[in-house]
């Protein structure tokens, strides 16, 4: 099967082309940082770790990226559009009448969207269901999105527990954390899933050599979660003026 | 329809279906069957001899759609079963997210009907289920009134990929009668006298309600989408019809206005009230009578509705 990109290449920040794209979609040219609280992540599997071919995106086999977060969808468009499946130039009327884009992301309008979303809290479990069914039947990964305010839904404790207990190794979830939880994660947000039988690692957005290993590691008997701090300074990119 | 591998079978339609589960399981590859604990324990042949494909999620009813709503994206047929309260309204944005928002299926079956588990109070009793699945694009219901139906509709629904809502009850009819999405006639009489539509479990009881009316008694075991063409063609150009249904009052209301849009008609709803909620307790037939849903409960207003 063909990938998108070799996996032995040195992670790379975002390429500037890339954060153009997501400016097409947001209209905002200073790259608004809510609108990139993804772009690292989706950027980095899409890049170094998924298994998915834009001419073959109905392939069983494919890696499978689910974006929970619906309503951050821009970064997930641009990498799309990048990575070539679907033209850059839908990335410039997103929402209208005509366009397949939304600013919630519908699976049956856009070839590489894997999952409808937008009410949060529903892409763990899905992800959970997939990971079951391909279990045992196919190559493929299982990689689902989440915010760290959306952890909120009970439904992702439902779904922590069960693809735990199942022991669902071809399962990751990256919780993106932009500290954007109104009443917190004492504790910590990855001690949630640790408790549960997940194999944790923590990771800073723009350390894309660590964030890359991460989302790459799996083991055989449990599921993984990467939580992405997305709220330290980044070192490798300058502020707009 | 499969055969069954041991044992007599089963007259319940709850117990059917938990029968039908392993020769399901033998005879489509491709199905799972996902709970949250209710009916675990009925199915462990079904769990001994298909490991891994009678997943239960535990008390989790959201994960219980959710996982359901994976696994056919994953290009499985899931059954999901659980009481009907746990099933449809408690994960209700599940069922229209996970299933119908991906465009995928499942065969979803529950048990408890309207107020089959009456001594367990409301918690436990659903009679909004089928209004709130026919509220959502895509489903079709199927509403048995015999075990035999049960089987035949689990078989053929297996095989497909659509989404649908199975609905189990305690009370049944003698007989099974054509499962096949149709109205059948069960009763005949003059043309054009009235049509007393029977809907899944009612049948044996409108008949009984109406056996001495100059009334025709029809028959559907699938509500939704109804037979509209049947039941224009029976009703005729002038339609006095009572539409007879086992859950919510007027659940089949809209469905029928738009197969009669074209002519004059009087239609009469009987159902669970929706006005009130039934704060008691005691047996099935006890809540049946204090519904209206008994043959003294119809016969009144059909009789009416005669004039």
């Amino acid at each position: 099967m063909t990938t998108t990109s070799p996996p032995t290449t040195t992670p790379l920040p975002v390429p500037q082309r890339v954060r153009d794209l997501v400016a097409r979609v947001t209209g905002d040219e200073k790259h608004d940082p809510s609108a990139h609280s993804t772009l690292d992540a989706v950027w980095t599997l899409y890049d170094q770790v998924l298994r998915v071919d834009p001419d073959a995106p109905d392939d069983p086999d494919r890696d499978r990226f689910l974006l929970s977060k619906g309503h951050g969808p821009a970064s997930t468009y641009a990498v799309l559009a990048e990575k070539g499946f679907f033209p850059a130039s839908w990335l410039d009327d997103v929402a209208s009448w005509g366009s397949r884009l939304g600013h919630h992301p519908d699976r049956t309008l856009v070839p590489g969207i894997e999952i409808g979303s937008g009410s949060l809290g529903h892409g763990l479990p899905i992800a959970v269901g997939l990971a079951l069914g391909l279990r045992d039947r196919s190559p493929a990964r299982v990689v689902v999105l989440v915010g760290d305010a959306e952890l909120d839904e009970g439904s992702n404790a439902e779904a922590i527990q069960v693809a735990g207990r199942f022991g669902l190794g071809n399962l990751t979830c990256v919780v993106v954390d932009n500290h954007s939880d109104g009443l917190g994660w004492p504790g910590g947000i990855a001690a949630r899933f640790d408790l549960e039988g997940w194999s944790c690692a923590e990771v800073r957005h723009h350390d894309h050599p660590r964030l890359a290993a991460a989302l790459r590691r799996t083991e055989p008997d449990r599921p993984t979660v990467v939580v992405v701090d997305t709220t330290a300074a980044d070192p490798t990119r300058e502020v707009a003026a | 329809m499969t055969t069954q591998a041991t044992g007599a079978r089963s007259l319940d339609l709850r117990t059917r279906f938990y029968e039908e589960i392993d020769p399901l399981l033998d005879a489509f590859p491709d199905v799972d069957v996902v709970l949250a604990v209710i009916g675990s324990g009925y199915l462990s042949r079904a769990i001994e001899r298909h490991p891994g494909r009678v997943i239960d999620v535990g008390i989790r009813e959201q994960a219980l759609i959710g996982v359901a709503g994976g696994l056919a994206l994953a290009g499985r047929r899931p059954i999901v079963h659980t009481f009907a309260s746990f099933l449809v309204e408690r994960p209700y944005e599940q069922v229209k997210l996970d299933l119908g928002h991906q465009d995928v299926g499942a065969v979803l079956v529950s048990a408890g009907a309207s107020y089959d588990v009456s001594a367990g109070g409301r918690t436990h009793q659903a009679p909004a289920d089928v209004a709130l699945i026919s509220a959502l694009p895509g489903w079709t219901v199927h509403v048995p009134g015999h075990a035999d139906e049960v089987a035949e509709i689990l078989h053929r629904e297996a095989e497909g990929t659509g989404r649908v809502y199975v609905r189990l009850s305690g009370q049944r009819n003698s007989r099974p009668h054509p499962v096949d999405g149709r109205l059948h006639l069960m009763r005949d009489g003059a043309r054009e006298t009235p049509v007393v539509l029977a809907v899944g479990p009612m049948l044996d009881t409108v008949l009984e309600a109406t056996a001495d009316l100059p009334v025709r008694v029809a028959w559907t075991a699938t509500p939704h989408p109804l037979d509209a063409d049947g039941l224009r063609a029976l009703a005729g150009p002038t339609p006095v019809l009572a539409v007879v249904e086992p859950y919510l009052e007027g659940t089949s209301a809209a469905a029928v206005a738009a197969a009669l849009a074209d002519r004059p008609s009087r239609v009469l709803h009987v159902g669970v009230p929706r006005d009130a909620e039934l704060r008691r307790y005691g047996t099935p037939r006890d809540h049946a009578a204090a519904h209206g849903l008994d043959p003294a409960g119809i016969r009144g207003p059909v009789k009416e509705l005669l004039g």
